[in-house]
């Protein structure tokens, strides 16, 4: 019985403090909240009118029939794809100033696929019937269809990185050794799960004939070079803000290390787009049309055209700042590089992924898309409330991982502790 | 489903319709006919681009009318010394008289292939092919996530954007379950080669609105056919064979 009264009052204890860490905080991160907030109401009301008449109210059409929301989606399944640069160093060879933070990316990871997610629902034209692609409830077709096997991946994997953190920071808080017995073959398919779905999330493009934009087997590759560039840079800014805003440590060398992963994968990424631009041109068969409608643009039509040369410039430029050590170890240059690497691949991996995919269409009709403000609004919204969600899980986390938030027993020691 | 399931559907569905558009709908779900695998022949040599077809398919089919007027079959206007390479084709042409000279015509609708795309990439086993060969969609499992129309090779599948929007004077009100029933905003719906029309033996509409009998149509397992004939006789190629999508559609010329 009273053990029984223990556990409640502990449970009590946890939840009034997470309420008071959530709610309590600086200006900056009221604002900070408030703003997202908006976005999300913003973006919610903005949905509700798409769910009201249709698709219709978006940009999308029988020849473009993709846009905005997928590339999008495309672009955050390889930011989530990332935390793997992280798990790796940190679990594998135990290199300790990335071990620090993995929880804190491994969160990040599970924010990301959370967005990714939204992304595909805010798409579909039937939100009403979602449920039919469930297993068991609905009639999913797996292992035929590559949409059946993303909505398994991308599960499998938010599950995942939910349960390693949260399972590590209980141990935490109650101040005990993880049993690595048993969270280690969960942070082991961790590793190969990330690859996963950003390979799945590749192949469901990869498969269609229809489309020789995407009929191309380096696409899986590519998707993964370009991700292991976007999302650590996500990662490097995020951390430099936590650093700055909480009591948690970060040592600099943690952030030059992914840096450096970020050139290898960066080259790796240049490389691959090299090998298929060279490969169309060269050959220069029909199927160069959709390249040409990127590059170059297509019988005048050329709105991703000034996009994708833009992206070009980012990540190369992003490359040589993280290839030199000089400037990937300074923090303004790092931070630049790391700006450029986000937007660039946001532009190469999303719209400029996606929209050449239907242009030309494949009984050859050109249209040219563009987002319109209802798409863009709703964007922002699932942005907003992805960053929301992963503030308030760092709100939480970051207390746990310093120490200060801890079981009532060892709070006790602490204030003894500083009382003395 | 039972055929007890079957009769409460009809009577759920004929229920809504009259509601929604104050019209007696007659829903059939005639299963297909033993021993048919639907093919069509359509010889480009006779095809004059004036799009009877289109609008024939549009009134039969009950597509949406305005605000995306939806067509299930595109007419293409290539220059002449084209066919292949879709890029120079023109969708939207408009001149006073068709055929006009220098171009030639090519409709392009859902080529009924034998190992259609668009059922391997459905999440939901939403679309399939039926036993007498036609790909159908369940317009009520569809949860519109579009893939099919990425997947498809010949824009065979459309979908609505918004609610339909049909006068319900001009809805025709014989229809079949898997075929021209009216729709809903947000499915994809396609050609069904009118599956309310031959499965109870009669040609598809644009069959019949041809005026220049350019579109045949008939049973691929009867050696007597039409479209046996034309197959056997004629010089015929499939569009985009080299996808391996085994539509059952042929384009011919006159031998």
């Amino acid at each position: 019985m009273e053990k029984l009264q223990d556990t409640l009052k502990e449970t009590w204890h946890f939840y009034r403090k997470t309420l008071t860490l959530v709610a309590r905080g600086s200006t900056a991160y009221y604002a900070w909240c408030l703003l997202l907030l908006a976005f999300i109401a913003i973006g919610l009301f903005y949905y509700l009118r798409q769910h009201d008449v249709g698709l219709f109210a978006t940009n999308m059409n029988d020849q473009v029939s993709w846009g905005l929301y997928i590339a999008n989606f495309t672009y955050l399944v390889g930011a989530a794809a990332a935390a793997v640069l992280l798990v790796i160093p940190a679990y594998i060879y135990h290199f300790k100033p990335i071990k620090e933070i993995v929880i804190l990316g491994e969160l990040f990871a599970a924010s990301s696929v959370i967005m990714a997610i939204l992304f595909v629902m805010v798409d579909l034209g039937r939100l009403d019937r979602f449920w039919h692609m469930l297993p068991v409830i609905g009639k999913m077709n797996f292992p035929q269809s590559l949409l059946a096997w993303d909505v398994l991946a991308l599960n499998g994997y938010l599950i995942l990185n939910l349960l390693i953190p949260i399972y590590l920071l209980v141990r935490f808080y109650y101040h005990k050794e993880p049993n690595w017995k048993f969270i280690l073959p969960f942070i082991l398919a961790s590793i190969p799960w990330a690859v996963a779905i950003h390979t799945v999330t590749a192949f469901l493009y990869n498969g269609l004939p229809a489309r020789p934009f995407w009929n191309a087997s380096i696409l899986a590759p590519r998707f993964l070079a370009s991700a292991f560039c976007s999302g650590p840079a996500i990662i490097i800014i995020i951390f430099q803000i936590i650093r700055k805003v909480s009591a948690i440590k970060l040592e600099d060398d943690a952030l030059f290390k992914i840096a450096e992963l970020i050139a290898y994968a960066m080259f790796l990424n240049l490389f691959l787009l090299g090998s298929e631009i060279y490969k169309e041109y060269y050959s220069h068969t029909v199927h160069i049309a959709a390249f040409k409608y990127l590059f170059e643009g297509l019988h005048g039509h050329n709105f991703l055209v000034p996009w994708i040369w833009a992206a070009m410039a980012m990540n190369v430029m992003a490359f040589f700042i993280f290839l030199v050590p000089h400037t990937r170890k300074r923090l303004t240059t790092l931070n630049l590089g790391c700006l450029l690497v986000i937007m660039g691949v946001w532009i190469e991996k999303g719209p400029g992924f996606v929209i050449p995919g239907f242009v030309p269409d494949p009984l050859g009709e050109i249209y040219e898309y563009l987002p319109n403000l209802l798409e863009l609004m709703v964007s922002f919204g699932i942005w907003a409330l992805g960053l929301l969600i992963f503030t308030l899980l760092m709100k939480v986390a970051i207390p746990i991982v310093t120490g200060e938030f801890t079981h009532t027993e060892y709070e006790r020691e602490i204030i003894g502790l500083k009382r003395y | 489903m039972t055929e007890e399931d079957k009769r409460s559907l009809i009577v759920k569905l004929e229920r809504r319709y009259q509601e929604k558009y104050g019209r007696k709908f007659q829903i059939s779900m005639k299963e297909a006919p033993q021993e048919a695998l639907w093919g069509y022949g359509l010889e480009l040599s006779r095809c004059i681009g004036c799009r009877r077809c289109v609008y024939a398919c549009v009134r039969e089919n009950n597509q949406s009318r305005y605000k995306r007027q939806l067509h299930w079959i595109r007419v293409l206007r290539l220059k002449r010394g084209n066919l292949i390479n879709l890029e120079n084709s023109e969708h939207y042409y408009d001149p006073d008289l068709v055929p006009e000279t220098g171009f030639v015509y090519l409709p392009v609708q859902c080529q009924q292939c034998e190992d259609p795309p668009c059922v391997k990439v459905c999440p939901v086993h939403a679309t399939w092919k039926e036993p007498d060969g036609i790909v159908v969609v369940d317009y009520n499992w569809c949860i519109g996530c579009r893939y099919c129309i990425a997947a498809c090779p010949y824009k065979g599948r459309l979908f609505n954007w918004g609610e339909p929007n049909i006068p319900p004077e001009e809805l025709n009100t014989s229809v079949h379950y898997l075929g021209n029933r009216p729709r809903m905003k947000c499915a994809v719906e396609k050609c069904t080669f009118c599956i309310q029309r031959v499965r109870s033996g009669r040609y598809p509409a644009c069959v019949e609105a041809c005026p220049t009998g350019a579109r045949k149509f008939g049973n691929l397992l009867d050696p007597k056919s039409e479209i046996r004939y034309i197959i056997e006789n004629k010089r015929v190629f499939r569009l985009k064979e080299d996808l391996n999508t085994e539509p059952k559609f042929y384009y011919f010329f006159e031998a």
